[in-house]
């Protein structure tokens, strides 16, 4: 069994409670905060302890803490990224509705070393009933003086609300949150500024990840050091990692960085193999945006080398070869999965999510759709095969935020490892199992 | 008087003068006003429209709108930008139940497709479309984040997941049998994680 830190106590009955979360430690990394330490020390700390954003991009929360501006008499910010909306992760929601007093209290030890006086929660509107629980825990909080003013008797005075979302991808980009937190549409913000400096209202703000949050507060309790003993290199500590697909075992585990991805996908511990004793086709390692594998990339580098669950090992051989650990999002596809298909999906979700705002992903995102749906028809050719990969590379780079790298890559690396399969789609359109299939669910009619 | 016209929907005076928040409704509406600086009011928007929506029958009216705007006092248009926007703000009346089945990787791989067809045939209508009684609306929805427990349906506030047939049997008739609106800010949500 690897270490657990964030999620260790979810058996726990009532865990979501504030008595019995105390019961097992919980909040001792604000008593020790608050009563033992400055703001600074708490930042060094966390820089010390080598953790990276866990929403996805995997940058330096404690680098990113010190960018924050602290001019005077400006309120400065803090705001949870609960928009968990990466298809294939649900490691936030499982976070926030099994062990919620985790994040509230990562909210108030990160806020107390940040100097923010307030912090907001935005969990995406399909989560209403996950937004009621962390609501629920912070009345607790709020009852027991561990939020409000004068936190445990100590000068820190904090105020922690939840905002929940109306259904937007885009809004987990921060500077979408950002809007949307204001009451707007999210269409994505040219940076620079970056919200360090000018964010929610203008005022410096701090924008992390639910997970991210919640691994500041053994980060306190154990000291950054001891935290940057666990995982390997540059990748420490524990990561959620959802898990979902053709596996025996679908769910969230808490790994130590550096496990094998072949013991996660076959051992009981984790996933438990592949359904029905079906053979692994291809595997989605960090949420839909990271580029797709083979079985023999995913669970082998180009080198060789086992390929191990760490930022770096996953994005060992680039894009060429390999791909990235993102928000975690595990999607396992067996043999008789169609990466065409599979691919269409995606595609559709980010067609469906673009704010509209960057001509490239507005008509990028549809334009390859409609190719895909063609080719799925079986009325594609050669050339729409061609005219996909080149769509995804104009689109790529040429985006205010990230969604259209986000929409790129995935259709870029199912041409680059299964460009067979879509030739196939094009050369035998009678060996397309689900035709009709199809054009029912598009309600369309059969050429 | 604000927009005249929001969407495909017209503006009519006469129901404007009758919308009104309950006094509950009124309160949730106040305390969510209450976590933003008075200056910053405008950012309980996307909160209060959840609440105009479950309180007014399940979408958003240009009456609806407006009445948010007059609340928030702010223009009309900045309602319409914001719901517009959003997928779970209905600009068009629906059912009583609204399904949302995901139909993104995860769900796929585990059948959402025939999930999907399943409920048109039982409730012969096409996804998009509302039962002729007004009981149920079918939806396709993008990554409800429900991966490990796919394929799955939100309606209202409540996730169904590990869907099967059967499964699907039981919770239309039990949503028929109750025949009462369900909302997003449903307080009675249930979920199988």
């Amino acid at each position: 069994m690897g270490k657990k830190l964030l999620i260790h106590n979810d058996h726990v009955p009532n865990i979501h409670t504030l008595d019995v979360y105390r019961a097992h430690g919980g909040y001792a990394s604000v008593e020790k905060a608050l009563k033992t330490m400055t703001p600074d020390q708490v930042t060094d700390e966390v820089k010390k302890s080598g953790l990276r954003g866990r929403g996805g991009a995997g940058f330096p929360t404690g680098m990113k803490w010190s960018f924050l501006a602290k001019p005077e008499g400006v309120p400065r910010y803090l705001v949870c990224n609960a928009d968990e909306s990466e298809p294939g992760t649900f490691k936030d929601r499982y976070l926030m509705e099994k062990v919620p007093h985790a994040l509230i209290e990562g909210m108030i030890t990160s806020s107390y070393a940040l100097g923010a006086k307030t912090s907001y929660i935005y969990i995406r509107g399909e989560y209403f009933y996950v937004a009621r629980i962390v609501e629920k825990a912070i009345e607790e909080a709020y009852a027991a003086g561990l939020l409000g003013k004068n936190i445990l008797g100590t000068d820190f005075s904090h105020d922690c609300y939840v905002q929940v979302g109306g259904g937007a991808y885009i809004c987990g980009e921060e500077t979408a949150l950002l809007e949307s937190l204001e009451g707007k549409r999210g269409n994505p913000r040219i940076k620079p500024p970056f919200p360090a400096v000018a964010g929610l209202w203008g005022c410096p703000t701090v924008v992390n990840n639910v997970e991210t949050i919640a691994a500041v507060c053994p980060i306190v309790n154990m000291g950054g050091e001891e935290y940057a003993k666990i995982g390997i290199g540059k990748s420490t500590g524990t990561k959620l990692i959802s898990a979902s697909g053709h596996i025996n075992k679908p769910g969230v585990y808490e790994i130590e960085l550096g496990i094998p991805v072949e013991e996660f996908i076959y051992s009981n511990e984790y996933c438990g193999g592949i359904r029905n004793g079906k053979k692994m086709k291809a595997v989605v390692a960090g949420g839909s945006s990271v580029p797709i594998l083979p079985t023999e990339l995913i669970l082998t580098t180009a080198k060789g080398e086992p390929r191990l669950m760490t930022y770096e090992s996953l994005g060992d051989g680039g894009f060429q070869t390999g791909t990235m650990l993102g928000s975690g999002g595990f999607i396992v596809m067996d043999e008789d999965t169609s990466i065409v298909k599979n691919l269409f999906t995606f595609t559709r979700f980010y067609h469906h999510e673009s704010c509209g705002q960057c001509s490239p992903c507005r008509e990028g995102t549809g334009w390859m759709e409609k190719i895909l749906k063609k080719i799925l028809a079986g009325h594609g050719t050669e050339q729409d095969v061609e005219l996909l990969w080149d769509i995804q590379s104009k689109i790529e780079g040429k985006t205010i935020c990230p969604l259209g790298e986000a929409a790129a890559w995935p259709v870029a690396a199912a041409l680059r490892h299964f460009k067979h399969e879509f030739l196939d789609y094009v050369k035998n359109p009678q060996n397309i199992k689900d035709v009709k299939h199809y054009y029912r669910l598009n309600n369309l009619v059969e050429a | 008087m604000g927009a005249q016209v929001h969407g495909t929907q017209t503006f009519n005076a006469a129901k404007r003068a009758e919308i009104k928040f309950s006094p509950e409704a009124m309160a949730t509406v106040q305390k969510i006003i209450s976590q933003y600086p008075p200056e910053r009011i405008k950012s309980a928007l996307l909160p209060v429209l959840h609440v105009a929506q479950a309180e007014f029958g399940g979408w958003l009216s240009p009456e609806t709108m407006d009445y948010v705007a007059e609340v928030l006092t702010i223009k009309p248009i900045e309602v319409f930008e914001v719901a517009s926007f959003y997928t779970m703000y209905n600009l068009k009346p629906v059912g009583k139940c609204t399904l949302e089945v995901c139909q993104t990787s995860s769900c796929w791989l585990n059948g959402a497709e025939d999930i999907v067809r399943y409920i048109e045939k039982k409730l012969n209508i096409k996804t998009g479309e509302t039962t002729k009684d007004g009981m149920f609306t079918l939806k396709v929805a993008e990554c409800l984040g429900s991966c490990g427990t796919a394929p799955m349906l939100q309606c209202g506030a409540s996730f169904h997941e590990n869907l099967t047939f059967e499964k699907v049997d039981g919770l239309l008739e039990k949503y028929r049998n109750e025949g009462r609106l369900r909302s997003y800010t449903d307080m009675d949500y249930h979920n199988t994680l």
